[in-house]
């Protein structure tokens, strides 16, 4: 199942020159990018481990993209995303994030039912490729 | 704030910051057959490159092998554009280049020029210059000059890095200074990254060429070695007159042979600092100028304020 998160995840996968016009995009706003990455790609988990510290200062896609191949590199089978922070006083928040990687395989996510108390029924979202440990989830790596 | 974020649904309003007057090149699309005709004139107009080329000359006095050397680049990238569109694939020249010459010839103002030039020649995507030292480049601890050279190279992408002074990178008498990694990573990028940036070097001419002699494979990847000449009396004479009229200043009549003296003399002297040492010189008799209109009581008019008189400059040290 293929996971949904972020700008254009309906759309095929962005090509690098794809991804190069949208980094140029976000330096053009003035928004620093930063890239991040998980094995653990649950719709709640907000906390995608930091690939190095946010790029400030960049005027080029090319160092952007630099850092993404090597993330790339590194994981080669995790999800990777590229996120760009807008920090002007008023908004300060991620402004554009979206994924630049996925693993070649994803088995998505088990839709598991409690019945609770007076017939109530709790949901719960739970990944297939979680039940394996961290750094093994989407096949062998590292 | 009076401005309402837009959260990115729509334009912002802010100003476009990505502007890019290089854009102009009609490469795209299909080769050219190849019995057409390209106007060569034309597409030099459309690259705006006579702008720089004329500012450069207009602004830098003297300089003569330095300026044709950058006619000579700004000429092959243009060739080299038209070539592009009749199909020929001539591979991206290598531009790396190593400016050596006393201090105060120029070297940074000619390196922001070239970095625009080459902009509008589409050669670099930004135009922007990044100057560094070896402060920037190498770190203090194991592990720590890697992280620092790359983060400086990922802000030059797209424009010219202009490292100062680079020989102070390499530290013969010490085997374990970390300049040598950030020397490698240098390479590195100089060769697999040729197309996000320039990388220009200066420094003095002697100590320019020890560098080379004990990094061989840096000075195989520098294409173009270009000496920046010392001043002529006359030229530094020009460059005083450009900057006093830059700043609002005339020199009296009788002071034009006391400044060619005061010139004549500060060059013999050592640490002379071409157009640098000029300019100090112009900003002490600015500050003598000041003083010396308000000793005096009385009103002062325009032509008090803007002229620079030979006492000025003859309270100098240099006719001690």
């Amino acid at each position: 199942m293929r996971i949904t998160q972020g700008t254009f995840s309906y759309l095929p996968d962005l090509t690098d020159e794809e991804i190069t016009l949208q980094i140029g995009y976000a330096l053009g706003q003035g928004w620093p990018c930063s890239v991040e990455f998980t094995d653990d790609p649950h719709p709640r988990n907000a906390y995608w481990d930091m690939w190095g510290l946010p790029m400030f200062d960049l005027a080029d896609p090319a160092g952007v993209l630099y850092e993404i191949n090597e993330c790339r590199k590194a994981y080669p089978s995790h999800y990777v995303r590229l996120n760009a922070y807008d920090a002007r006083y008023g908004r300060q928040t991620t402004a554009l994030s979206f994924i630049v990687q996925r693993p070649p395989a994803e088995p998505g996510f088990r839709l598991d039912r409690q019945e609770t108390s007076d017939r109530r029924i709790r949901y719960t979202l739970h990944s297939y490729a979680a039940d394996r440990p961290e750094g093994e989830r989407y096949g062998a790596e590292r | 704030m009076t401005e309402r974020p837009g959260f990115g649904m729509r334009a912002n309003g802010s100003a476009d910051r990505t502007g890019s007057p290089a854009d102009t090149s009609p490469s795209a699309g299909e080769p050219l057959p190849p019995d057409a005709r390209v106007d060569l004139a034309k597409e030099r107009a459309d690259s705006h490159v006579d702008d720089v080329l004329t500012a450069l000359d207009a602004e830098l006095v003297g300089l003569a092998p330095v300026k044709t050397r950058i006619r000579e680049i700004a000429a092959l990238l243009l060739v080299d554009r038209v070539r592009a569109r009749f199909g020929i694939d001539s591979g991206r020249p290598n531009l790396h280049m190593c400016f050596t010459g006393s201090p105060g010839t120029g070297k940074t103002s000619v390196a922001v020029r070239l970095a625009e030039l080459l902009h509008r020649l589409g050669y670099i995507r930004r135009g922007h210059l990044v100057s560094v030292t070896r402060d920037d480049l190498v770190g203090q601890y194991v592990g720590h000059t890697a992280p620092k050279t790359k983060e400086v190279l990922k802000r030059a992408m797209g424009g010219v890095l202009f490292i100062d002074e680079a020989y102070y990178l390499y530290r013969a008498e010490n085997e374990r200074d970390y300049g040598q990694e950030a020397i490698e990573i240098l390479l590195q990028v100089m060769e697999n990254q040729r197309d996000d940036l320039v990388v220009v070097l200066a420094g003095y001419k002697d100590r320019m060429d020890s560098f080379f002699a004990s990094n061989p494979g840096m000075s195989s990847r520098i294409a173009h070695h270009i000496d920046f000449p010392d001043y002529e009396p006359d030229e530094l004479e020009a460059i005083g007159h450009m900057m006093m009229r830059r700043e609002g200043y005339a020199l009296a009549a009788e002071a034009e042979p006391v400044f060619r003296d005061y010139l004549d003399r500060r060059r013999a002297r050592p640490r002379f600092a071409n157009a640098r040492s000029v300019r100090n010189a112009i900003e002490r008799a600015r500050l003598r100028h000041a003083n010396r209109l308000l000793d005096r009581p009385g009103e002062v008019g325009r032509a008090d304020l803007t002229t620079l008189h030979p006492e000025d400059f003859l309270a100098s040290r240099v006719f001690g």
